[in-house]
């Protein structure tokens, strides 16, 4: 009788039994004893907690252009004249690396506003063109010293090496004049 | 029998492997090592000592990734590895307390040895291999205790790295070296940190030597007698993985107590003050595992030519170089003290004293032992006593008793005592 249960179908012994479970609970016993060292190289809380900013956009004049840095990135801030928006929109179906419309490049009603991360797409240089007398590059944005990537006022990548537009971060309007950058715009209610 | 160690033919990709380099057939007579079947719980320690080595080397690494080696920033780096780093309140704990589960398992591991006569020939390298990794322990756990540069941290550096003047002539000049200054400072706690990650490989590799040692003569066991044939003998899997294995949980377990449930027993409150060179605790202490050392350092007088501070350093030193000669000095050819009554005895007060030298070293010098307010007698006094009585038990008695004691009978083979008794009931 001890012999039937001893043998299970195809031969299965209670030591089979014993072995399987004994390496899945080690298996089990291992992971969990890497799970936290591997996870406590992960951002740490007080890393976390400075993935978010603040800017006051106030002081900010059309014309005018801020770099704040963010996650340890400088971030572009430019404030658009009428006549910078009307040139971005007008380049929308130009032929350029990364086609993108400028209406996707800010957030509705704030085309003024744009907010860029600014490393270049190409080695991660940082482009000139915040300062009012920075070399701007062929399309008045901004031109990465580096290996001549010419960025447009709408930050997108028209010629030189680079191969994509300067990314757009996350960022919400607190208010009208601040912004919180590393946060998803609030969904509008229905 | 489904379940037989019928050896199937080894894959080709492993035979590629070995005959490139033997690993599997190495691996395979280490499984099958064969120990003798008698080791008892006792033996199990060794093991501690080793899955403790491996956890400290691992918990290490990823907190000297978050550690700032700097005066400025170390003891501020350690809260933010509590604080917000993900699990690194745990990976601190397991660490901190590490440290002590590690000198207990040794500890134990040596009083093992000092009873089973595991110093005998032919072990006495093993002995002696035991006997530098502890002493890369103790240097290792020196260092990594400054690290938190807490007021304990500094001034046990301070203290300890201090004793280094006592050498006659070269003793200030050398100090400076190891202090990179004039005193305990930026420079020390750098080289203490860089030492602090090394160390622990040059233990790993005295490790491979110390079991490669025991491997090449054999275990000892808890008879002390030699191994006569195979069947005195177990493979080492599944016996002794199996046991090792178990005992390790227990061990984990007691371990994982102070992690969870007092985490901070083992240290000392004046750690969580930032390290101020200008202001000394009112008491500076080692952890507990130094505890005895500490109290043969403050207890020797001017010896002779010898000032105090020269002598307790050489008495301190002393007390763990002399082990090194422990073979001569212990000159029985009796290994294991179950079949030693008057060793036995030795071996037990010897214990003794080293507790009680361990409560000598947790307390002021000057403060009375039974709490008299005559301070009639201090625990400078006993430690004193304690004191020579190491030295005594090791330089004197243990020559003069291994020499005349009458040793019992011992059992012909480890099998025996097992088998003989059955036999004679059949």
């Amino acid at each position: 009788m001890a012999e039937a249960e001893a043998h299970g179908h195809g031969g299965e012994t209670r030591r089979d039994f014993i072995f399987l479970l004994g390496n899945a609970m080690a298996v089990v016993g291992a992971a969990a004893f890497a799970w936290p060292l591997i996870d406590s190289l992960a951002p740490a809380a007080d890393t976390k907690a400075a993935s978010t900013t603040e800017v006051d956009l106030a002081p900010v004049k059309p014309g005018q252009a801020i770099t704040v840095k963010w996650r340890g990135s400088p971030l572009f801030i430019r404030s658009r004249t009428p006549e910078e928006i009307a040139k971005a929109v007008k380049d929308d179906k130009a032929s350029m690396p990364d086609p993108q419309a400028d209406e996707a490049r800010h957030q509705d009603g704030k085309a003024q506003w744009l907010i860029l991360v600014g490393v270049c797409t190409h080695l991660g240089c940082i482009p000139l063109g915040q300062g009012a007398h920075d070399k701007k590059g062929e399309f008045g944005g901004w031109f990465c010293p580096c290996h001549g990537s010419h960025y447009d006022i709408s930050g997108r990548i028209r010629k030189g090496p680079a191969p994509k537009n300067l990314p757009v971060p996350d960022y919400r309007f607190a208010t009208d004049t601040r912004i919180v950058i590393g946060e998803k715009p609030k969904k509008a209610s229905a | 029998m489904s379940s037989a160690m019928q050896p199937a033919p080894q894959p080709r990709w492993m035979r590629w492997v070995e005959s490139r380099l033997p690993i599997f057939g190495f691996l395979k007579d280490f499984n099958e090592y064969p120990t003798p079947k008698n080791l008892n719980y006792w033996w199990t320690f060794g093991s501690f000592a080793a899955i403790t080595l491996v956890i400290m080397i691992v918990t290490g690494i990823v907190l000297a990734m978050h550690y700032t080696p700097h005066v400025d920033y170390a003891f501020e780096s350690i809260e933010r590895i509590v604080r917000d780093v993900n699990h690194g309140y745990l990976l601190r704990s397991v660490h901190a307390n590490g440290g002590a589960m590690f000198f207990l398992a040794v500890y134990v591991h040596m009083f093992r040895g000092l009873y089973y006569g595991s110093y005998k020939p032919p072990r006495e390298i093993v002995w002696w291999f035991g006997l530098v990794i502890f002493l890369l322990m103790m240097a290792t756990a020196f260092m990594g205790y400054v690290l938190p540069w807490g007021q304990m941290s500094f001034w046990a550096a301070k203290v300890i790295t201090s004793l280094f003047t006592a050498i006659p002539l070269v003793g200030t000049d050398i100090t400076n070296w190891l202090w990179g200054g004039f005193a305990v400072d930026n420079p020390t706690l750098g080289r203490f940190f860089s030492l602090h990650y090394l160390l622990p490989f040059v233990i790993v590799g005295m490790v491979v030597l110390h079991i490669w040692s025991f491997h090449s003569v054999g275990n000892g066991n808890p008879l002390g007698i030699d191994v006569k044939s195979p069947k005195d003998t177990v493979p080492f899997h599944p016996y002794y993985t199996v046991k090792d294995v178990f005992c390790i949980g227990i061990f984990l377990l007691v371990w994982a107590v102070f992690v969870f449930f007092a985490p901070d027993y083992m240290g000392h409150p004046d750690n969580y003050i930032p390290a101020d060179p200008l202001v000394t605790p009112s008491h500076i202490v080692p952890e507990w595992y130094f505890l005895p050392f500490y109290a043969i350092l403050r207890a020797t007088p001017d010896i002779l030519f010898i000032n105090a501070k020269l002598a307790g350093v050489l008495a301190m030193f002393a007390s763990i170089l002399l082990l090194f000669v422990l073979p001569w000095l212990d000159s029985s050819k009796v290994r294991s003290a179950n079949y030693r009554p008057a060793y036995r005895v030795l071996f037990w007060i010897l214990v003794a004293d080293c507790i009680v030298l361990g409560f000598c070293g947790a307390y002021a010098p000057d403060e009375g032992v039974f709490r008299t307010a005559s301070k009639a007698f201090t625990w400078l006094d006993l430690a004193r006593i304690a004191t020579a009585y190491y030295f005594l038990h090791f330089l004197i008695l243990l020559p003069i008793v291994s020499r005349l004691e009458k040793p019992k009978q011992l059992p012909f083979s480890i099998s025996e005592p097992v088998v003989k008794p059955a036999a004679a009931r059949a």
